[in-house]
């Protein structure tokens, strides 16, 4: 899960890192307010959670009253990657002396927290992971002790040659991994970290994903999200133990397990067809399970051919094969079905469907094929 | 010979008085797995598919020798699963549970690291050693013995290449899920290790799928130090950037862990990669003779 950058703050706040004076407006009205609150110059950034704000325009400088107002008007209009803003920070104009990047993420190959420092701020630090690895200093947590202060004052070290900055900056670190760790988050970054005209170091910007599987025990997390800006679908499946992303082709395709959905997009492609969706409805699943994944799926107008493909383990086809024939009728199911489902009673499920009037297949590669035939 | 799992596994299973834990023990029992204890916490004195229950894995160890456990319980308790199991001196620990929390299994691994004791999972299926155990949610009726190991990071697609392996009239030594998580017990490389020593084993089959970077540094391990043949799959060619596919470990960050860069990685060190699953298994049948 992400949240925005205000709300990425607002949590730095509580753990101790400094963030500038700044105010979260909806309304071109609301920002004229806040800027003369803060100050002007001020900086008024979008808040969406895409990467890229700056160069698509989103994040603009200030200089008067008139400059606000302009500004404001112009991002609150905005669309960002798609993405419309429909909110922006007011943030105090930082005197910035200096730029650098501090961030921790979860580091699958060593199976350790690592904290990722570099001398250079405010660009992607993906990029500088490809172009120039070594310019990227690490330090792993030990995964039981945590981060010993020792280790967040190599990272201060590394950035800063004036020791009383490398200690403050040490004590950004150990927040910054408290913080991280109390949370469940998979990334928090700091990007840029500055030093201002005073010498003080200052968190310019904020980033915090969490970890899903975390969420169960932090309620309060799960209260930041916002809901307007994620896919209405996608949040509606997870609310019912699904696993749902949508994509731009017409064959909508519903499948047992994660890879096996993933691997049955991959195949519609392969015959030259266009997924719809991603769409996995889990083990064990029930009838009413297959029902709210149609709802869903159905809802995406583009879907054209609908391609059921399940391999039987935990799941009962027959499960599936009345769900199908429930939602058919309760839903009204007019597009063609074309149905791939082998393993645990398969046979029962072909009872229950013969006069469905469904399209069936036996393997996955006949299923795809017959999918894209429909649509001609 | 198969790895992992076989006749000489002795099995435990916590969380079995449980749905699940409950439904797959008869399943493993069926199989001819050797199911000998059952662990629920305040549930002792019960049996399960005529197998008895304990309260502690410590006293299910104690009194029935078992060596491999395979969990069960809720996400939430699993890591305190695992943290028992090693604890009680099992030696192999398959975490089917789905959904730990990521900086929990940073802490597991680490702790089991200084221990005699081997986690598959969290968010595995499970291991098959046909003719031998089951030991997890794989359906049984799906293998049969052979010499072909398969190392997948999904559950359902590993049924599904499996199933067309078995088709194309060959069987596996061993198959197991090692997991969708970003943090697992056991990867790749381990079982590549393991696979290479055992006897059986002529070629090995690794379904890979997006997110991380597992896959590549396989690749290189296979090209430098692996003699039997290896064939590849990766999943989600079609998958957007940054969405979690269904796995916790499955996302694209940014433009890392695609799926062209895997297969890439995989071609580069000399792995054959089917298209489709069905392509694996014919890449497995003309090149196994």
């Amino acid at each position: 899960m992400k949240v925005h950058e205000y709300q990425a703050k607002e949590i730095f706040k509580k753990y101790g890192i400094v963030t500038p004076r700044e105010k979260m407006c909806r309304t071109v009205d609301e920002v004229m307010a806040a800027a003369k609150e803060i100050g002007i110059p001020c900086v008024i950034k979008a808040q969406v959670m895409v990467g890229g704000r700056g160069k698509a325009g989103g994040i603009k400088l200030a200089k008067n009253e008139n400059e606000v107002k302009q500004h404001a008007e112009f991002i609150l209009k905005m669309e960002i990657k798609g993405i419309p803003v429909r909110k922006v920070l007011v943030s105090e104009a930082v005197d910035i002396k200096s730029e650098a990047y501090l961030g921790i993420i979860v580091d699958r190959t060593e199976k350790k927290t690592v904290v990722m420092a570099c001398k250079e701020g405010g660009v992607e630090i993906e990029e500088i992971a490809r172009q120039k690895p070594e310019a990227i200093y690490k330090v792993y947590a030990d995964p039981l002790l945590g981060l010993m202060s020792h280790k967040a004052r190599e990272i201060g070290l590394f950035l800063y040659n004036d020791p009383k900055m490398a200690f403050e900056c040490a004590s950004v670190v150990s927040k910054l991994y408290k913080l991280f760790i109390a949370l469940d988050s998979s990334l928090a970054e700091i990007n840029p970290l500055v030093v201002d005209g005073s010498g003080k170091l200052i968190a310019l910007d904020a980033k915090i994903n969490f970890d899903d599987n975390g969420l169960f025990r932090h309620s309060d997390i799960e209260a930041m999200r916002d809901r307007e800006s994620e896919d209405e679908n996608e949040l509606l499946a997870k609310e019912q133990d699904l696993s749902y992303v949508r994509l731009s082709g017409n064959i909508g395709c519903v499948v047992n397990g994660a890879g096996l959905a993933m691997a049955t997009m991959d195949l519609v492609k392969h015959f030259g067809g266009e997924p719809a969706n991603f769409l996995d409805i889990g083990g064990s699943s029930s009838p009413e399970k297959v029902m709210n994944a149609l709802k869903i799926l159905l809802k995406d107008e583009n879907v054209r051919v609908i391609f059921f493909n399940i391999f039987g383990g935990i799941t009962r086809c027959d499960d599936v094969a009345n769900g199908i024939l429930q939602a058919k009728e309760a839903l009204n199911i007019k597009h063609p079905i074309v149905a791939r489902l082998t393993g645990t009673n398969e046979d029962k499920a072909m009872e229950i469907l013969k006069d469905a009037g469904l399209i069936f297949a036996k393997t996955m590669d006949e299923g795809a094929q017959k999918a894209i035939a429909l649509l001609k | 010979m198969s790895i992992f799992v076989d006749k000489n596994t002795r099995l435990l299973v916590q969380g079995i008085t449980g749905r699940d834990g409950s439904f797959h023990t008869g399943q493993m029992v069926k199989y001819g797995t050797n199911v000998v204890a059952g662990v629920t916490p305040g549930k002792a004195g019960q049996k399960v598919e005529g197998v008895p229950v304990f309260n502690s894995v410590a006293e299910a160890v104690k009194k029935t020798d078992a060596n491999t456990s395979v969990i069960f319980v809720p996400a939430r308790f699993a890591s305190d699963a695992v943290y028992e199991a090693a604890d009680a001196g099992i030696k192999l620990i398959v975490c089917i549970s789905e959904g730990v929390p990521a900086i929990e299994m940073v802490k597991v691994v680490d702790y089991i690291s200084g221990k005699d004791c081997r986690l598959i999972g969290a968010n595995s299926p499970g291991v098959v050693s046909p003719g031998e155990a089951k030991v997890g949610i794989l359906p049984g009726h799906i293998f049969k013995k052979g010499s072909v190991g398969v190392v997948s990071r999904s559950g359902t697609l590993t049924y599904e290449i499996v199933d067309q392996i078995t088709k194309s009239g060959l069987g596996q030594s061993t198959c197991l899920g090692i997991g969708g998580d970003p943090i697992i017990g056991t990867k790749f490389i381990d079982c590549l290790e393991l696979f290479a020593d055992d006897k059986d084993t002529e070629a090995v089959v690794v379904v890979g799928e997006i997110g991380g970077r597992d896959e590549q540094d396989t690749a290189v391990y296979v090209k430098e130090n692996f003699k039997k043949p290896v064939f590849g799959f990766v999943a989600g060619k079609t998958a957007p950037a940054d969405k979690r596919m269904g796995h916790a470990g499955a996302i694209i960050s940014g433009t890392a862990g695609t799926a062209a860069e895997k297969i890439k990685a995989f071609e580069d060190c000399g792995i054959k990669v089917g298209e489709t699953p069905a392509e694996v298994a014919r890449l497995v049948k003309e090149n196994l003779k």
